[in-house]
């Protein structure tokens, strides 16, 4: 490789460095920022505010969730299988909403210390596989 | 293949074949897909979006990492020809960039409740799309074409940072995104029967990008090279 074009490569090598680098620190400076949603230890952990408008997730805990029977109200149990948090939602839920499904909400914490959802989000893992084979995982257990 | 007169007599040859590909394995892929293979447990009929989805998104990334190879190429060696492909294959890329975006936004309404989320994983797919819509602007606006290519190699170099953000995202920080399916580390959370048709429309998709660079190229080819000798040859006879 001649002299000039060994120049050039370290001058890309030093943008490509370069901008990686920058990228880097921007994405870990946003670090907490970057997180969609509050799981509930970190809810915990982090005193917020009541009449701010966050977002919480995990996952429904199985035999929590309550439905009334005269209108749309709806309460279940979030968990991160350390912390709970019970949540409050009037609306209707995403299809893919189910028990031991994860599930995004947004809202803001009451004084009791639940949460009132505005909106309901189904999160959907990375599991593909055909109704019979699920059925035989299920039988499995 | 490095000369423009060669490459565009060779790529006369090959157009024809992959065409005839990508027609094969993109119909062979998405029939597969959207009427055979078997409907998810949880999603039913809705998860089929994903024979679209995900090689889009996979074309979208490895079309940047390709554009900014050949910036180094057209940087260091000042090849001609690697300007003239960057600036061809920035349009599909941005289009596939495009189609994951709004394919996407399609199955998270009826599966999140939502069309769109501000998550790492959306927005930096997102600055992807501006990236792409960047590099096609800078060119455009330098005069000099030579000296256009090379601006949009360095930024191509620049910008190929936010692939692995993107690709890393759902496993940096808490997303509505679902992580990866398919991992080099652990076997495929999918049945064969639903990936095996993905990984045809995959290749599907591949043969796309190479038979419309190639027809992107040629008319980059003719509109630089006008004035030329040889095009004037094939073209007044």
């Amino acid at each position: 490789m001649n002299p000039i074009r060994k120049q050039r490569l370290y001058a890309l090598i030093a943008i490509l460095l370069g901008s990686l680098l920058a990228t880097w620190l921007v994405v870990s400076a946003l670090s907490e920022n970057m997180n969609l949603f509050y799981s509930p230890t970190e809810m915990k952990e982090a005193n917020i505010n009541q009449d701010v408008l966050i977002r919480a997730g995990g996952m429904v805990k199985p035999g929590s969730i309550i439905k009334s029977k005269e209108s749309l109200n709806v309460s279940f149990i979030v968990t991160d299988y350390q912390n709970e948090l019970v949540i409050n939602y009037q609306g209707i839920l995403p299809d893919l909403f189910a028990e031991n499904a994860g599930v995004v909400v947004r809202g803001n914490l009451g004084s009791d210390g639940n949460f009132n959802a505005i909106e309901v989000l189904a999160k959907h893992d990375e599991n593909y596989m055909p109704p019979e084979v699920a059925k035989l995982i299920d039988n499995k257990k | 293949m490095g000369s423009p007169p060669l490459f565009y007599n060779w790529s006369s040859k090959i157009i024809p074949w992959l065409g005839i590909t990508t027609l094969v394995l993109l119909s062979l892929g998405i029939y597969w897909g959207l009427f055979v293979s078997p409907i998810d447990y949880k999603q039913g009929d809705v998860y089929r979006i994903l024979y679209i989805h995900v090689p889009s998104a996979i074309l979208g990334e490895s079309i940047f990492i390709f554009m900014a190879i050949c910036g180094f190429i057209n940087v260091i060696w000042r090849a001609k020809i690697s300007g003239m492909m960057l600036k061809a294959a920035a349009p599909i890329g941005m289009s596939f960039t495009l189609l994951v975006l709004v394919t996407g936004s399609v199955w998270g309404k009826p599966t999140w409740g939502t069309w769109w989320v501000w998550d790492a994983r959306l927005t930096s797919t997102l600055i992807l799309f501006f990236i792409y819509a960047a590099l096609i602007g800078l060119h455009s606006t330098i005069e000099d074409k030579t000296k256009a290519d090379r601006a949009v190699s360095i930024l191509s170099i620049v910008g190929v940072a936010i692939i692995p953000v993107i690709k890393k995202s759902v496993d940096w920080w808490q997303t509505l995104h679902q992580p990866s399916t398919f991992t080099i580390t652990s076997s495929p959370s999918m049945s064969p029967e639903m990936y095996l048709p993905l990984l045809i429309c995959l290749l599907g998709f591949y043969m796309f990008f190479a038979f419309s660079l190639t027809l992107n190229l040629r008319n980059e080819v003719l509109d630089r090279e006008r004035s030329k000798a040889w095009v004037k040859q094939n073209f007044n006879s």
